[in-house]
């Protein structure tokens, strides 16, 4: 049987992937693209915890399928948002997008 | 090593391996396709933790809707694919410090904390009982409703968000 542990470390590898991912990237849909990593991490360590601790409650999974949900909703608003900036500015280059700098 | 032991590291190094690619290729469209590789190495981890319905549904919901939707974006924006430039920024080492350093921080606590073994094997109608208490209202079929008008809300406004204004 596999360890909870290695389930534990895959999840937070992941997450960490994502958080450079987000901090590093220069366009928009690449750090959209890391915060689905991020989320993704989430769910896995969220299904291993049910899995080991929990099996015969559904919560554990219930929680996981909302995580989902919110990363579909992130994903359309988020895509809208980048392709507006895109018709304006004529780029999704987080360094060019400072309409709000002083 | 057990053979599941074998499959579960075969899975966990095409997540991780297809993460790192996806946040360091050059370009966009690659990063895509290795994003959608990667969430196939999540989907198998699901199977492995028995949770069969939410591998099906990271697959349908996932691979099949959000990658597609990021990949219409990457073709809506086409100017960035065709001249990407340099993909990172100029604090990328400092950012690959701090993810490192999350990750050195957090790894030991995760290793030495004595977590349970597996006690308790799924019960066989594990798939029905979600469902059931999906739609049940001592358990979360409120929480489930405002999931879908949040969502419904949330297509709504990317709809508006993102039409040609006139």
């Amino acid at each position: 049987m596999i360890p909870l542990t290695w389930y534990l470390l895959v999840a937070t590898a992941l997450f960490c992937i994502g958080v450079y991912g987000v901090l590093a990237r220069r366009n928009a849909i690449a750090i959209l693209m890391a915060i689905e990593l991020m989320l993704n991490a989430v769910n896995l360590s969220l299904v291993a915890f049910w899995r080991y601790l929990h099996p015969t409650v559904t919560t554990g999974q219930v929680f996981a399928l909302f995580v989902l949900v919110v990363a579909a909703a992130e994903a359309a608003a988020g895509l809208a948002l980048i392709i507006s900036v895109y018709r304006n500015r004529e780029t999704v280059d987080v360094e060019n997008i400072d309409l709000l700098k002083g | 090593m057990t053979l599941i032991q074998a499959v579960f590291i075969l899975f966990a190094i095409l997540t991780l391996g297809a993460g790192l690619f996806t946040v360091l290729s050059r370009h966009l469209f690659h990063a895509v396709l290795y994003l959608i590789l990667s969430l196939v190495g999540v989907a198998g981890l699901f199977v492995l933790l028995e949770a069969e319905f939410l591998a099906g549904v990271q697959v349908l919901i996932y691979i099949g809707a959000i990658s597609i939707l990021i990949i219409f974006a990457v073709m809506l924006t086409r100017g960035m694919a065709r001249n990407p430039g340099p993909p990172l920024n100029n604090q990328s080492l400092a950012a690959a410090v701090i993810a490192g350093l999350f990750f050195v921080l957090l790894a030991p606590v995760i290793a030495g904390f004595p977590w349970p073994q597996v006690t308790q094997g799924v019960p066989a109608d594990a798939i029905e009982a979600l469902g059931r208490s999906l739609v049940d209202p001592n358990q979360f079929a409120l929480p489930f409703e405002l999931a879908s008008v949040m969502i419904l809300a949330a297509l709504i406004g990317a709809i508006f968000i993102a039409r040609e204004k006139r």
